[in-house]
C-alpha cells in the first residue's frame, strides 16, 4: 500500500534499498560524525531530487535542463523568507508555498510554451530559462545576495546548539542537528512515496505511453501536451521540495548550492546510474553518487600513499587524490556500459511470463 | 450509437508528397467497408487522416453528425473512434493488462467484455501480466486488436489486421469483427488477406493513386472478377 503496490523486483534489489534506506535513517546513530551526516542528508536530497527527476525522463523521457532551476526555486524561496522574515515555521511555509507557485507557474509556462512541438525544443527552452534564472539570481545582489548568498537562521528545534534532550541516545547527544536531518529525511520519503504513487497511478501509465510513442497515445485519446506539461509541473514540485530541504539543511542559499549546473549534471548521474523509469533507482543512484563524490578522494589518498610506500612507478600519481573527478567520470562510464538500464535494471528480477 | 462515416473530397500531404488526392467515400453505419487497393495507393494514409494523424489540407471528414477533420487525434478517439496500425502497435514496456487499462477510458476494465475478447483471443488471458514486447507478432496483433475493442467505439478503423497472425487465428479474428459489427461499430478496414475481407465485408471501397476509383457492395465486387483484376490487378481467388 505505502509503495503503491509496486516494491523494488528482485530479492537483491530489494534488500539494497531496504539496506540504505536503514542507514539513512539510523544515520544519526550509526554515523555520528559531522561529515558522514551531512553525506546521509545530501543522498537523501538527491533521491528526491533524482526521483522527480526521473519522472520526467524515465516515465514521461523528457530531457530537462530546468530541473535545478526549480530546485533553487525552492531552496530560494525558503532561503529568502527566513532571512527576511525571522527563524520561524510560518516563514518556512510562506517560502516552501511561494516556492511550490513560483516553480509550478514556470514549469507550466516552460510547458505550455515548448511541448506543443518537438522534445527538443522543451530542452532548448528549459536550457535557456535556467541559465536565465541563474543569471537573475546572481544579478539581483538586493534580494539573492548575489553570489555570495544569505545564511540565515532556522527555527530553533533546528539549530545546532539546540538540545532536544538532556541524556545521550545510544551514545548520541540528540540536538538540532538531527532534529533536521530527521526533517530533511522524513520530507524526502513522503515526497518520494507521492511521486511512487503518481508513476504508479493510470497517469503514470499514460506517461510511459507518452514517451514510447506519443502518437499512438494520442490514438487512443490522451492530449500529449496536457500529460507531459502536468509531468513538468510535478516534477518541479518534487525538484523544489528538495532544495527548500536542502536549504534548511544547510541554513544557507546561494548559487554554488542551488542553482549550479554540477546539480543538474549529477541529477542527470544519480538517475543514470540507478536506472531511469524506477524511482528506487534514484536511492541507489544518490547513494553510490555522493558517497563517490565525499570518500572517492580518501579513498584514492589511501591508494596513492600505499602505492608510493610499496615504490611503484605512476600509481601514486594516478590515484592521487586531486584526480578523483577522473575516476568518478570512469565509474560513470562503466556503469553506464556494464548496466545501460542502471542498478535497478540490472538487479531487477524479470518476473515476466515470457511466451 | 451506430454511425456513418463521411469523406468528402479530403486530401492529404506528407512533406512534399501529395499522398490523398480528394478522397470521396463513405462508411455505412453498422457495417464493414473493406478498403483496398495496390501498394501505395494511399490506404494508410487515409485511415491515419480519418484519425487525425495527418491533418487533411482540404476536404471534410464526418461521423454522424460530428466533423472530425481538424480535430486533434485526441478528440477523435474520444468522439468514439479506435484505430489498429498495421504495425502490432503495442506499448511494450507496458503489461498486456497495461495496455488494455490504457484503452480503457470509461473506467475500470469491464470484466464481462475481457471475458468476450479472450474468447476470440484465450493467448491474451495467458500472458495477461506479460510485458507486450515479450510477445510474439502475432500476440501484438491481437493486443492492438483488443485495445480497440476493450470498450463499445463508434467507428473503428482497422489496417491489416490479419497481418503476422497464423491461419488458426484469423478464423477467430474474423468472427471477432463480425461481432463487433453486429454490436453495432461501423469499421472500415484495410486488408490484403481476400478470404477475409470476403467474409467480413460488406461494402468495398477501392483506392489508386490516392482516389476512390470504385465503390459498391462486397458481393458484387467478388462476383465480378473482370472487375478485380482491373482495379486491383488479381482476383480476388488467388488470394486465397
Amino acid at each position: 500500500m505505502i509503495l503503491s503496490g509496486r516494491p523494488p523486483r528482485g530479492r537483491t534489489l530489494q534488500a539494497l534499498v531496504i539496506a540504505v534506506t536503514l542507514a539513512l535513517a539510523l544515520a544519526p546513530f550509526l554515523f555520528p560524525g559531522v561529515k558522514p551526516l551531512n553525506v546521509a542528508a545530501k543522498v537523501c536530497v538527491y533521491a528526491l531530487l533524482g526521483a522527480s527527476y526521473d519522472l520526467l525522463l524515465g516515465y514521461a523521457g523528457m530531457v530537462s535542463f530546468a530541473h535545478v532551476m526549480f530546485f533553487g526555486v525552492g531552496s530560494y524561496g525558503v532561503g529568502l523568507a527566513l532571512y527576511g522574515l525571522g527563524p520561524s515555521w510560518g516563514a518556512v511555509a510562506l517560502g516552501l508555498a511561494a516556492g511550490l507557485a513560483v516553480s509550478t507557474l514556470l514549469a507550466l509556462a516552460i510547458g505550455l510554451f515548448s511541448l506543443r512541438v518537438q522534445a527538443i525544443f522543451f530542452t532548448m527552452v528549459t536550457l535557456a530559462v535556467s541559465y536565465a534564472f541563474n543569471v537573475l539570481a546572481s544579478q539581483l545582489d538586493w534580494l539573492t545576495g548575489g553570489e555570495d548568498g544569505r545564511s540565515f537562521r532556522v527555527p530553533e528545534i533546528l539549530q545546532p546548539g539546540f538540545r532536544l534532550i538532556d541524556r545521550e541516545a545510544f551514545g548520541v547527544a540528540l540536538g538540532g542537528r538531527q532534529v533536521s536531518y530527521y526533517l530533511v529525511l522524513v520530507g524526502c520519503v513522503v515526497v518520494f512515496l507521492a511521486l511512487l504513487r503518481i508513476v504508479n497511478s493510470p497517469f503514470g501509465r499514460v506517461l510511459e505511453a507518452i514517451r514510447e510513442n506519443p502518437f499512438r497515445a494520442e490514438a487512443l485519446g490522451y492530449r500529449i501536451v496536457f500529460h507531459r506539461t502536468l509531468a513538468t509541473c510535478l516534477a518541479a514540485a518534487g525538484a523544489t521540495f528538495a532544495g527548500a530541504l536542502n536549504a534548511l539543511w544547510l541554513r544557507y542559499v546561494g548559487p554554488d548550492t542551488a542553482l549550479a549546473g554540477s546539480i543538474q549534471i549529477a541529477t542527470l548521474v544519480v538517475v543514470v546510474i540507478g536506472g531511469m523509469g524506477t524511482l528506487y533507482g534514484a536511492i541507489l543512484g544518490a547513494a553510490l553518487f555522493v558517497v563517490a563524490q565525499n570518500y572517492l578522494q580518501t579513498l584514492l589518498g589511501a591508494v596513492s600513499t600505499a602505492a608510493g610506500d610499496a615504490g611503484l612507478p605512476l600509481l601514486p600519481g594516478l590515484f592521487h587524490p586531486d584526480r578523483w573527478l577522473l575516476w568518478l567520470g570512469l565509474l560513470f562510464i562503466l556503469a553506464v556500459y556494464f548496466a545501460p538500464a542502471g542498478l535497478v535494471g540490472a538487479l531487477s528480477r524479470e518476473d515476466d511470463t515470457t511466451p | 450509437m451506430t454511425a456513418r462515416l463521411a469523406l468528402a473530397g479530403v486530401h492529404t500531404h506528407i512533406g512534399s508528397y501529395h499522398i490523398l488526392q480528394g478522397v470521396d467515400f463513405d462508411a455505412p453505419a453498422g457495417a464493414t467497408t473493406m478498403l483496398l487497393g495496390r501498394n501505395g495507393a494511399g490506404k494508410t494514409t487515409c485511415l491515419r487522416t480519418i484519425m487525425g494523424l495527418w491533418r487533411p489540407s482540404r476536404g471534410t471528414i464526418a461521423l454522424g453528425e460530428a466533423t472530425l477533420s481538424g480535430l486533434p487525434a485526441s478528440a477523435i478517439a474520444r468522439a468514439g473512434v479506435a484505430y489498429v496500425p498495421e504495425t502490432m502497435a503495442v506499448f511494450a514496456d507496458l503489461t498486456v493488462r497495461e495496455n488494455l487499462m490504457l484503452a480503457a477510458r470509461e473506467g475500470p476494465l469491464d470484466e464481462r467484455r475481457l471475458d468476450w475478447i479472450f474468447g476470440f483471443f484465450p493467448t491474451l488471458k495467458r500472458f495477461w501480466l506479460s510485458r507486450a514486447g515479450s510477445l510474439s507478432g502475432g500476440q501484438k496483433q491481437m493486443v492492438s486488436i483488443a485495445r480497440a475493442i476493450v470498450e463499445p467505439r463508434r467507428l473503428l478503423l482497422i489496417d491489416e489486421p490479419t497481418k503476422g497472425l497464423a491461419p488458426a487465428i484469423v478464423g477467430g479474428l474474423i468472427d471477432c469483427l463480425n461481432e463487433i459489427k453486429r454490436l453495432g461499430a461501423t469499421m472500415v478496414v484495410v486488408e490484403q488477406n481476400f478470404r477475409v475481407a470476403r467474409e467480413v465485408g460488406d461494402f468495398v471501397r477501392v483506392m489508386d493513386n490516392g482516389r476512390i476509383v470504385h465503390a459498391g457492395p462486397m458481393a458484387e465486387f467478388v462476383a465480378d472478377e473482370a472487375l478485380q483484376a482491373r482495379l486491383i490487378g488479381l482476383s480476388l481467388d488467388s488470394h486465397q
